[in-house]
């Protein structure tokens, strides 16, 4: 009978409407989490897997030398490989595509690599224009692994120990 | 057939020892080796160095094991199994002593398994995950040795190399010329050749095979695929009438390399490098994508329809104008039976009998007479326990390298072989006798074997033998040869690529099987490619299929000699697959020429440019379902490996929508097992009885008096249009520039000296050579390949000039 009442009296006097007003009023005054992104960002690992790159040595030689453990390796077999024996005698990639709508950016190939070329960067904002871009070939992903090879040795060596 | 390998073999022990291997109690043979009985058994011991068709060298060390009452752990490839013996291979002292093997073995190799092309296949690596730590405790210098350049066929990375010397056992041993050694000792141990020679063998590709870790591996395939990734797919090769059994690895529809499928009744685990490294050339840019047929003097790419409509309609035209019988159809011998069964079909069902495959054949006298199909007369792997062989005109060594590894097992036995050959052939065992001298002389000394081996069964010789022949006297070589192949019990005629092609093929081969019944040896015959599938699909001009009657034609001799209005060349390049380069004249003569070809017949190659009329591209071997047919008379089907090539058909869809468009009954057969039901290949070779139809007009075998006898040969890598476009054989050791091979007396009789620039003249045409010495070669005769551009105006084997060029 009391609890009705009380339950009567609760919805009369909107107190429930008051009480989730509450939380909203006090969230109000608070802090803010939101990320004013793209011009704010949020800080990122240096094991964060974005888009994939081919890294090169400082000397300017590609690093890869087509063993295709990546290719082996990719669950969604998102990676292409062809190779051939180069002009002085090493094993090198002819081709090096790589299908960004069949990749899952598990990070597997960057694990298998003996040799740490193929990585994943930290840039993530990428979208395509034309049918057909989705596979990102050689020659992008070594331009790719240029631009950010500054950022790309630095995460490599921060998280060396670990490895 | 009549006896089986096993028969044959020596009597072996029964199993009369027990054995404990890891508590399972095994019966042995005494005296066996230890690995042997446990290989047979299915319990793994690790091992580099042994290999089941090698000798013993118990190098390696890996395969130590722990044996009961022995002090120090054993080589189970080296330890003979005894009564009672009680054996660990998984025990801690086996264990660590196979650790202890592995340890050292990977202080010196060098971890590069990413870029080396062994890795996912190599026994070093598998090995190593289970016996070798994580981590090296070696910290110094590793050792390093240098590569040196063996030649097209083999690549080498000799610091991977650990010393188990399979390589040079299989030289030694199997193949029969020691190419590689080890030199120096201990830490400078270095498995080289000799004098940094290239590897020459026809065989050599097999230390590929043999290597346990990624020293020796193939050039051409280097760093092109990974192991893991290739597709498998079983197939046969067509390049000799072993029917090499072999096992097509691709990758994304492209043909990555060849290896071999294991058989130990045809190859055992060899491959000759023709059969491994011709895939080379179905990859190449040489490949007709397309159709393409010819309006005028411009050649121009069409389609399917387009190019069938053109060629029917062509064909028609000529048959209504001429008949029938002013078509002829030449079929190459690496075709398939089903090939050659709906090429005869098609011929005689538009009413002509010309159709043929032999192409290098000279004499058609004893057709009439022939077997069923060219036979080898018993099973392959009996070759191994025969103790006399009789070759004529035969060179196994480069013509069927898998059969010669078997005569030269024989031989290593104790077997006698001998050979009546025209040219002085570097044999990899020591022959018992024979001759050697121009084809004419050849037939003279076959007649001194059947009159020793008459005289010494005091049997009376045949009528028409006598009547052709005369008395013989026979010379010293002839009776030691007559006397060994009475004494045998195990003994074989054959007769090879060079006595098929003999002028006087017919008068050889009846000397040959009066020589194998007077003796009691069987006769066999070395015939090319699918051949015998090409008889008994019956594509020859005076039988049917099976052996059955048909329309009777022409063969390849009278169908270029006399030339006729139409040809369809069913994957022949006339100037090179025929032994008589100048065939092509008469192609050229023709009113319509209909190529069935799965290379583009460029100009520096065929003048098919010129005389053709339409280009159809023909699925290759690898590209079609089909069966090829051995010497042994073995039927083995094989399937695709790969899709054809851009708009490439299997030649039997081809053949069969000629027949449809023709409108022809017949040739609704909508897949290969179809095609195979209908051609129904018989198994076994029918003996025939001898009959003699003896050749007596020598005229094509004398030269005149300034003259030479030009002996006409295929190179091992210019025998059919594949092998001519494999880049890799073509730049190895047994693909020499075409040259005119002299005698140095003969040279000198002449006034010539090497590296002279000679005209050799022919009825047919004239070639420019150079001039090599060459003492294989007899008095009298002068040695010109064939299936070469430079030489392909030449004929085939007969009288010559030979004189310095202007």
């Amino acid at each position: 009978m009391l609890k009705t009442v009380k339950r009567y009296l609760n919805t009369l006097l909107l107190y429930e409407l008051l009480k989730g007003l509450m939380v909203t009023g006090r969230h109000l005054f608070m802090r803010k989490f939101t990320v004013q992104y793209p011009e704010e960002k949020t800080p990122i690992s240096p094991r964060f897997r974005g888009l994939h790159a081919l890294r090169r040595y400082p000397n300017g030689e590609e690093r890869c030398i087509a063993c295709k453990l990546c290719e082996a390796v990719c669950p969604a077999a998102a990676i292409t490989i062809d190779s051939e024996v180069r002009a002085d005698g090493t094993r090198r990639t002819t081709r090096y595509d790589i299908d960004l709508f069949k990749c899952i950016y598990c990070g597997f190939c960057e694990e298998s690599c003996p040799v740490d070329s193929i990585v994943e960067t930290r840039f993530f904002e990428f979208h395509f224009e034309n049918r057909g871009e989705h596979v990102i070939h050689k020659e992008e992903l070594l331009a790719i692994g240029d631009k950010y090879e500054k950022q790309l040795a630095e995460d490599r060596a921060t998280d060396a120990k670990y490895r | 057939m009549s006896v089986s390998p096993e028969k044959m073999k020596p009597p072996t022990a029964p199993a009369n020892v027990s054995i404990e291997v890891d508590g399972r109690k095994i019966s042995a043979r005494k005296g066996e080796m230890l690995i042997k009985v446990t290989d047979a058994a299915g319990i793994y011991i690790p091992r580099f160095c042994y290999h089941k068709k090698l000798t013993i060298v118990a190098n390696c060390r890996m395969c130590l094991v722990e044996v009961e009452k022995a002090p120090k752990p054993l080589p189970a490839c080296a330890t003979p199994v005894m009564d009672g013996m009680i054996v660990h291979t998984q025990s801690e002292k086996a264990r660590a002593a196979q650790k202890g093997t592995m340890e050292f073995l990977l202080i010196n190799h060098p971890l590069d398994c990413p870029i080396c092309d062994e890795a996912g296949e190599c026994e070093l690596q598998d090995l190593a995950l289970g016996y070798g730590k994580d981590a090296s405790r070696y910290a110094d210098v590793k050792r390093i040795v240098k590569d040196r350049d063996i030649g097209p066929l083999i690549a080498t990375e000799m610091t991977r190399c650990i010393h188990c010397t399979r390589c040079v056992r299989f030289g030694q041993e199997i193949a029969g010329v020691m190419e590689f050694g080890g030199l120096g000792r201990s830490e400078h141990m270095e498995i080289r050749t000799f004098l940094d020679r290239s590897v020459d063998s026809e065989l050599s590709g097999n230390v590929i095979d043999l290597c346990p870790v990624g020293a020796l591996t193939s050039k051409p395939y280097r760093f092109t695929a990974r192991a893991w990734e290739l597709e498998n797919h079983s197939s046969v090769s067509p390049h000799d009438c072993v029917g090499t059994n072999i096992r097509i690895q691709t990758l994304r529809g492209r043909v990555m390399r060849v290896l071999p499928r294991e058989n130990d009744s045809i190859n055992q685990c060899w491959l000759a490098d023709r059969d491994r490294y011709s895939y080379e050339a179905l990859n190449s840019e040489d490949r007709l994508r397309v159709p393409m047929i010819r309006r005028g003097t411009e050649w121009e790419e069409t389609d399917w329809p387009t190019a069938l409509e053109f060629t029917v309609t062509g064909l028609r035209k000529v048959l209504e104008t001429h008949g029938p019988e002013s078509l002829g159809a030449l079929a190459a011998p690496i075709s398939t039976s089903e090939e050659f069964y709906l090429l005869q079909k098609l011929v005689r069902a538009l009413g002509s009998g010309n159709v043929d495959h032999r192409l290098r054949q000279m004499d058609f006298s004893d057709d009439a007479q022939a077997p069923l199909f060219p036979a080898l007369g018993r099973p392959i792997a009996e070759l191994d326990f025969l103790d006399t062989v009789l070759l004529i005109g035969s060179n196994p060594r480069k013509d069927q390298p898998l059969i010669n590894l078997r005569l030269r097992q024989a031989a290593l036995t104790g077997a006698k072989i001998f050979a009546i050959n025209p040219l002085d052939y570097d044999f990899n065992y020591k022959l018992a006798g024979g001759t050697v001298g121009s084809p004419a002389q050849m037939l003279r000394s076959l007649t001194g074997v059947s009159g020793a081996l008459a005289a010494l069964k005091k049997s009376i010789l045949p009528a028409a033998f006598t009547s052709r022949f005369g008395s013989i006297r026979p010379e010293v070589a002839e009776q030691a040869m007559a006397q060994a192949l009475l004494q045998g019990e195990r003994a074989s005629i054959l007769l090879g690529t060079f006595a098929l092609s003999h002028p006087q093929a017919g008068t050889l081969r009846a000397l040959g099987k009066l020589i194998a019944e007077l003796s009691g040896a069987k006769f066999g015959q070395l015939a090319e490619a699918n051949a015998a599938g090409a008889w008994l699909a019956g594509c020859v001009p005076h039988r049917g299929q099976a052996g059955n009657s048909a329309t009777k034609g022409r063969h390849t001799l009278d169908m270029l000699r006399q030339p006729l209005k139409a040809y369809l060349l069913f994957g022949v390049e006339p100037e090179f697959d025929c032994l008589d380069g100048s065939a092509a004249s008469a192609v050229r003569a023709a009113e319509f020429v209909v190529m069935l070809t799965s290379f583009k017949p460029s100009p520096y190659r065929t003048r098919a440019v010129e005389y053709a009329d339409v280009w159809l591209p023909l699925a290759p071997f690898t590209e079609t379902d089909g069966t090829f047919v051995n010497a042994e008379g073995r039927s083995q089907s094989f399937t695709a490996a790969v899709t054809p090539l851009g708009d490439s058909r299997p030649g039997w869809k081809i053949l069969r929508m000629f027949g449809h468009l023709m409108g022809l009954p017949g040739f609704e057969q909508n897949s290969i097992e179809d095609v195979r039901k209908e051609m129904n290949l018989p198994a076994a070779p029918v003996a025939v009885p001898v009959s003699f139809s003896l050749a007596t007009d020598d005229s094509a075998m004398t030269p005149a008096d300034e003259q030479l006898m030009r002996i006409a040969e295929f190179p091992m890598y210019a025998v059919d249009a594949i092998v001519r476009r494999a880049p890799s054989l073509q730049k190895s050791a047994d693909n020499p520039p075409p040259a005119a091979r002299l005698n140095t007396a003969q040279a000198g009789r002449l006034g010539l000296e090497n590296g002279l620039t000679v005209q050799v003249v022919m009825a047919q045409g004239v070639a420019r050579l150079e001039l090599v010495l060459d003492e294989r070669v007899p008095d009298g005769c002068v040695l010109v390949p064939a299936g070469h551009v430079e030489t392909s105006m030449l004929g085939a084997h007969g009288p010559a000039t030979v004189k310095e060029a202007s």
